[in-house]
């Protein structure tokens, strides 16, 4: 399936993935640390006494030098043990395997939504580059870039669960257990998330659209008598298609960034939520965990992009 | 006679201004014909206006250009047609190669596909008998292993190979006129010569007219039978290719023969035409010429027209008559 040349990058790329990883994993860890706070104090409760939270800080290996707390923590993250919850006990990898999954249907649904809307709206303003449906669609991008998430998030609650209950205001539903009314639940926050993804979507075809239909090869098209709506959907489309790629990748890592305070609005159990909360309680292996999960997803969203590109544009697969 | 296939008239073509700008005037005044089959050279030096004249008889210029008089193309009128009459007689009946063959291919398609296309733009065809009428026309330009060459990509092929694909995609629809607007220019020279070659054997065989675009009036010598040369966005003189290069008629045309390398080489002088075309908003209101001719007088100050000063031949020079010009070619002794 994949090429000699596809296995060499796949190869290079995924050793370059291992300082990346062990970077990002450890300043999570030393940020943790450095914050004020004691986990141990949480778990002895109010009044323990000096011991009872030495001991504590012993029995969970509190007490060793950070360089090798971190170290037992990558050893064993290494072996697929990503230890357990310190206030809960539950085991990192059954939470993440819970709540991930939410995580993921929401970003998903907010992509799908910032390319559904976003490429005709791109197609759109670029056929009509300079008139009205081209300002018309900028002027809402300008906006739609400029507005933070938790902002337009809290306005769409107000405005379509709270004034008009068109929608529920938090909570959420697992899509596996209820298809319709977890998409019934999650379009808020979808949507939310999917204003500035629109915006940068219809934004960068457009300006990637405009260049390329002013490109000498296009100009061969209109001579050998090609119809402007192939030429836009069958050539613009498939000449732009490495851009459009680059800023779906570009938004898919920001939306899974972004993610995190619309949960926190949306009081929706996913990765946002808990890395807020087991941060709060400076409870180290579910924040590590967490972080560790979303690096290796930006990673792979990243891996895929560039597989992709060879496919999308035949000159780079020759290089 | 018949009806010429291509008749120009009273071509003018201006490009609105920037915000305040008064519009370019480029070009004025352009009346030619080419017949059916005829091979004819368009020459002129950069910015004269000899792309601009090829892309209006396409109606490929962008939508700031503002087009007078008419394109009589084969009974149809190109400058006043819609938009969807003008798409199908593109390809169809006038066809272009142009001068990059690097970029005017589409990067991202097979070159099959692009010719396949092209076809299907005005021919309904079973999928296999497409294919076999692609791979046909990709012989038919010398494109050797055309079977492979259908599924590969521009950048797999040369810049020879790949204006010879334009050339098969240009013929492909068997169009009445091709227009070439310096085909060979960013190729090698031994390229260069078969890409000439290939052309004015495509036209002879297939009788397509060819309207060729260059500033290598050596080409036209060898492939055109007329010689349009253009200055400032004007015809100065339309002649038999013969007659041009033995006896031209037009300053201009003289001073571009002159300028050719053999020439110097036999006469062991160097001719450049001193100075520069005119900018097209600083236009004199005289022979545009005047400035840089060294036959001009004060007549020469009054605007110039384009008159016949014997059948088949015309110039733009009030003094064309007293003039005893040197061409490119000897002549015998009178
Ligand atoms: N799209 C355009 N807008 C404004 N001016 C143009 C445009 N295209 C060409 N021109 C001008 O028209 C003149 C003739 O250009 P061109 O036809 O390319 O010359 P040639 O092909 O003879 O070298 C030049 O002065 C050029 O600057
Ligand atoms: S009209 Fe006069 S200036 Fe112009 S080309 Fe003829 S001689 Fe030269
Ligand atoms: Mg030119």
């Amino acid at each position: 399936m994949l090429n000699p040349l596809q296995r060499r990058m796949l190869t290079r790329r995924l050793l370059q993935t291992v300082p990346v990883l062990i970077l990002a994993t450890f300043s999570v860890f030393m940020l943790l640390k450095l914050l004020p706070g004691d986990v141990a104090i949480t778990l002895a409760g109010e009044n323990a006494s000096a011991e009872r939270i030495a001991e504590i800080r012993q029995n969970y290996g509190l007490d060793k030098p950070l360089l090798i707390q971190y170290a037992t923590w990558a050893w064993n993250a290494l072996q697929g043990d990503l230890s357990s919850s310190l206030l809960s006990g539950e085991e990192v990898t059954t939470t993440l395997a819970r709540v991930f999954p939410n995580t993921l249907f929401i970003v998903c649904y907010a992509i799908l939504i910032s390319i559904v809307l976003g490429v005709p709206l791109g197609i759109l303003a670029a056929a009509r580059a300079g008139g009205l449906a081209d300002r018309m669609v900028m002027l809402l991008s300008s906006i739609g870039v400029a507005l933070p998430n938790f902002w337009i998030a809290m306005i769409f609650v107000v405005a379509f669960a709270l004034n008009r209950t068109w929608f529920p205001a938090t909570g959420f539903v697992s899509p596996f257990e209820d298809p319709l009314r977890a998409i019934w639940y999650a379009t808020l926050p979808a949507v939310a998330l999917a204003a500035s993804g629109v915006a940068e979507v219809s934004r960068q075809l457009r300006s990637s659209l405009v260049e390329i239909l002013q490109s000498q090869h296009f100009r061969t098209l209109h001579a050998k008598g090609l119809p402007f709506r192939s030429i836009l959907w069958k050539h613009g489309l498939r000449n732009v298609s490495v851009n459009l790629l680059t800023v779906i990748s570009l938004l898919v890592n920001r939306t899974l960034a972004a993610t995190v305070v619309v949960e926190v609005v949306f009081a929706i159990p996913g990765m946002g939520n808990t890395i807020v909360n087991a941060t709060l309680q400076r409870d180290f292996p579910v924040v590590q965990g967490a972080v560790l999960a979303m690096v290796l997803t930006v990673i792979t969203v990243n891996l895929v992009t560039d597989m992709l590109y060879s496919v999308l544009d035949p000159r780079i697969s020759q290089q | 006679m018949s009806a010429p296939l291509l008749e120009v008239r009273d071509l003018t073509l201006g490009f609105t201004g920037r915000r305040g700008q008064p519009p370019l005037r480029i070009l004025r005044d352009v009346n030619f014909s080419i017949a059916r089959g005829e091979r004819v050279g368009l020459v002129g030096e950069s910015g004269c206006g000899k792309s601009v004249t090829g892309l209006a008889l396409m109606r490929l210029l962008p939508a700031t250009a503002q087009i007078g008089g008419t394109v009589t193309l084969d009974g149809a009128d190109m400058a006043r047609a819609s938009a969807a009459q003008v798409r199908r007689m593109r390809g169809k009946k006038i066809a272009m190669i142009f001068q990059e063959p690097m970029s005017a291919l589409d990067p991202v398609f097979p070159v099959g596909e692009q010719l396949g296309e092209a076809l299907r733009l005005h021919e309904t065809l079973p999928r296999a008998e497409e294919k076999a009428r692609v791979v046909q026309a990709l012989a038919d330009v010398g494109i050797p292993a055309p079977e492979r060459r259908y599924g590969e990509y521009p950048h797999q092929l040369s810049g020879g190979m790949r204006q010879r694909v334009m050339i098969a995609m240009a013929l492909i629809n068997k169009p009445d006129l091709i227009i070439a607007d310096e085909p060979t220019t960013a190729l090698d020279v031994t390229i260069q010569a078969q890409i000439m070659d290939l052309l004015r054997d495509l036209s002879e065989r297939t009788g397509t007219a060819l309207l060729f675009i260059t500033h290598d009036l050596g080409v036209v010598a060898e492939t055109c039978q007329r010689m349009i040369t253009m200055y400032a966005g004007e015809i100065v003189e339309d002649a038999p290719v013969d007659d041009a290069l033995r006896a031209p008629k037009h300053p201009y045309t003289s001073g571009l023969l002159r300028s050719l390398p053999h020439f110097n080489r036999e006469r062991g002088q160097f001719a450049y035409i001193p100075g520069r075309v005119p900018a097209p908003n600083a236009m004199p209101r005289g022979c545009r010429f005047a400035a840089r001719c060294p036959h001009a007088a004060s007549a020469c100050a009054e605007p110039q027209v384009l008159r016949e000063i014997e059948p088949g031949r015309r110039v733009r020079c009030i003094r064309a008559e007293a003039l005893d010009l040197d061409g490119a070619v000897e002549r015998s002794p009178a």
